[in-house]
């Protein structure tokens, strides 16, 4: 498995102060820290696929506190989330043992057209 | 409102998870889901979404720790900054409310999309490199 590079301490810094936006998206839009955790790794020194697999060790806690938050002013309860659980297990699953097998860069155009389409369709809505 | 065994839901469900669990965001699939057509407001839809992200996370999150791609040392600080910006983050949107939420929301998914589209050339090299 690839190592770690020698991390510069400067884009390090800039990595955990760009994690307050990271946590500030999830918070307000429940979606999308991801997204910006993983550049933000890279450029603290992950390789690609590890910053993937860490965005998630850093967005899970962060979902855990947004839900938490979420429940507590009552914009969601537990029985709106479950049915959609299921499906979502089996997901994971099939997601999580892809990332090490697959050269994601088509499926990435193919997700990038597809939320274009739908941010479009929404902001219309 | 929701109903087991819808096929869209399934559809859904699946590719959320299968997205989220790469780490390309799979949150925009189910929210725009139960946005556009289960007809879920959309703070309820983020809601939801952060619910229905933990176990997936968790289920990933071991799988991805045998194979040791997850760096700690970078990630728990990042943690800490997180969790302060989700505090924000979470009040703003009590505040901003789901209309405008929702604008806010579709700006940033057509941003976003456009941004793997346009500037992706050079990982896309790096992966290959990395790969190899």
């Amino acid at each position: 498995m690839v190592g770690v590079k020698i991390i510069n301490t400067q884009k390090k810094r800039f990595a955990y102060l760009g994690s307050i936006l990271v946590g500030f998206i999830n918070g307000l839009l429940g979606a999308g820290g991801g997204m910006l955790a993983v550049p933000l790794l890279k450029k603290a020194g992950a390789e690609q696929k590890q910053a993937h697999a860490t965005s998630i060790a850093l967005i899970l806690p962060l979902c855990l506190f947004s839900a938490t938050l979420y429940l507590i002013n009552g914009k969601v309860t537990f029985s709106d989330a479950v049915g959609y659980l299921p499906a979502g297990t089996v997901g994971a699953v099939i997601g999580a043992f892809l990332l090490s097998k697959i050269k994601d860069s088509w499926l990435r155009k193919i997700f990038a057209l597809f939320i274009i389409w739908s941010g479009v369709r929404m902001w219309f809505r | 409102m929701v109903q087991i065994g819808n096929v869209y839901m399934w559809l859904a469900g699946i590719l959320s998870g299968i997205i989220g669990a790469m780490g390309i965001g799979g949150g925009g699939v189910l929210i725009i889901y139960l946005t556009l057509m289960a007809g879920v407001d959309q703070i309820t839809a983020q809601g939801i979404n952060l619910l229905f992200f933990i176990p997936c996370a968790v289920i990933a999150l071991v799988i991805h720790s045998r194979k040791k791609l997850i760096i700690w040392r970078l990630a728990l600080p990042m943690i800490l900054g997180g969790l302060v910006g989700v505090a924000i983050g979470a009040y703003s949107a009590e505040m901003i409310g789901p209309n405008m939420l929702g604008k806010i929301f579709s700006a940033f998914l057509i941003f976003i999309g456009l941004r793997e589209l346009f500037a992706r050339r050079k990982e896309d090299d790096g992966i290959k490199k990395s790969s190899r």
